[in-house]
């Protein structure tokens, strides 16, 4: 008889991307609906305070995190409720890919597709609130670090959420308490740059807490699957 | 392996759901090239059984050991050998046929080339749908490609819910050849349903769930 495989953490990993990111390629409205968002709520601002240079480079950087904040959130319950749908979830709990890699496989691809454009737009919705090209490149990098976080602590929220009712709603009241801490540093590191302070202290904690959550949020998301398809 | 010895042992497992029990201290063997069929009502747990035996879903109590070994100690290597086919089909409806069928194999860390991919597909009649996304497929198709996963996957044990649902007369008759040529390879077969499963070469045998 032969030998059964025991699978590899890659090759989990590396399925999960690539399935992932083909699914989001054949369904690029999604990325699309993301960004929209995304450009929405930050115009939305000016409309409602006012559209004084000086008010709108002051609240530009915080705005810009909030905005990509909540978009990343909309693109959540998209990670894991589809293929808890239709059965694929069991089929990766049964799979013999130790499931540490196939759940960080989906959380990068996820944030390959939300996270990961959110920052390259984030430049041009600076620019809408005239910041600097100092303050523009700071805010790309902090949301370069904290938008995986973000990816990552959602992903744990989402597969716990998943299977309740009103999931929505719960994924909120779980997620976006975690994310607070993420965008007082985020928004932090570009604001200490536009005040003409140094944005090191507050990237480097994004830059911490990105390692931590690397190293420890997978293992939660693996727990939280195995609860969930039970 | 040795004739003669249980492959899949489970002793003592019971499981409850809420407040209903829904089995208790079910003890049974399944031996290589053998066909357990789980029977019983609706609702009485053999979709729970299967899930437990898995583990999907954690028993209540028992122990299940595999070739000898307990699978609370090596899970992933008892994972590793079961091919597992549930109510949900695990399909992408965004994806082809093809690229369903590829991905479910890659996910079992099965390696094939496309030519054994397209083999198996025409096998099961599919293949003029083959770059049709899944989501154009009837019911009875989508199965089809659940019966080429199976024909592509050499996990020693498979355990199947209802696998016959949705499969026309012809279908239904290659899901029992399959069935028939894995149990003659030594394969073992853990399968609820409500039809009469015959395979020509295997040894059947029953197991009711009363409640």
């Amino acid at each position: 008889m032969n030998v059964p495989s025991r699978g590899t953490y890659s090759g989990g990993f590396a399925w999960a991307m690539a399935r992932d990111l083909r699914l989001a390629w054949r369904h690029p409205d999604e990325i699309i609906l993301t960004l929209a968002f995304f450009a929405l709520v930050a115009s939305l601002f000016p409309l409602g305070i006012g559209a004084e240079p000086q008010l709108l480079a002051r609240i530009g950087p915080g705005v810009i995190w909030v905005g990509a904040l909540l978009a990343a959130f909309l693109a959540l319950p998209g990670i894991f409720a589809a293929d808890f749908a239709d059965g694929s979830l069991e089929q990766m709990s049964l799979s013999p890919h130790p499931p540490l890699g196939w759940a960080a496989g989906k959380i990068a691809a996820h944030w390959i597709i939300s996270g990961l454009p959110l920052t390259l737009m984030s430049p041009l919705i600076g620019l809408q609130y005239g910041l600097t090209a100092d303050t523009l490149l700071v805010e790309a990098v902090s949301l370069a670090l904290g938008t995986p976080i973000l990816s990552l602590l959602g992903g744990a929220c989402a597969a716990l959420a998943l299977g309740a009712r009103g999931g929505g709603m719960l994924l909120a009241l779980l997620a976006l308490p975690l994310f607070v801490p993420v965008l007082i540093f985020g928004a932090g590191a570009a604001e200490a740059q536009a005040t003409g302070l140094a944005p090191t202290p507050h990237l480097s904690l994004l830059g911490a807490a990105l390692i931590a959550a690397l190293v420890g949020v997978p293992a939660a998301v693996v727990a939280a699957v195995r609860i969930s398809v039970d | 392996m040795t004739e003669g010895h249980a492959a899949l042992e489970v002793r003592d497992i019971a499981c409850r759901r809420g407040p209903a029990l829904l089995f208790s201290k079910l003890d049974f063997d399944v031996f290589p090239g053998e066909l357990l069929c789980v029977r019983g009502p609706n609702g009485c747990g053999k979709t729970t059984l299967l899930r437990c035996v898995t583990g999907l879903t954690r028993p209540d109590a028992g122990r299940i050991a595999w070739l000898g070994q307990s699978v609370a100690e090596d899970p992933a290597r008892f994972r590793g050998d079961i091919a597992y086919g549930g109510h949900l089909p695990a399909l992408k409806d965004d994806l082809t046929t093809e690229e369903n069928l590829e991905f479910s194999l890659r996910l079992r860390d099965v390696a094939v080339d496309r030519e054994a991919i397209a083999r198996a597909l025409a096998a099961v009649g599919l293949e003029k749908r083959r770059r049709l996304p899944a989501r154009r497929l009837s019911a009875g198709q989508r199965r089809r490609i659940g019966l080429a996963r199976l024909s592509l996957d050499p996990a020693l044990l498979w355990i199947l819910d209802e696998p016959l649902t949705a499969l026309d007369d012809a279908g239904q008759a290659q899901f029992v050849e399959l069935l028939d040529r894995h149990l003659a390879r030594g394969g073992l077969a853990l399968v609820a349903t409500h039809h009469n499963l015959l395979p020509p070469s295997g040894k059947v045998r029953e197991l009711r769930i009363a409640p």
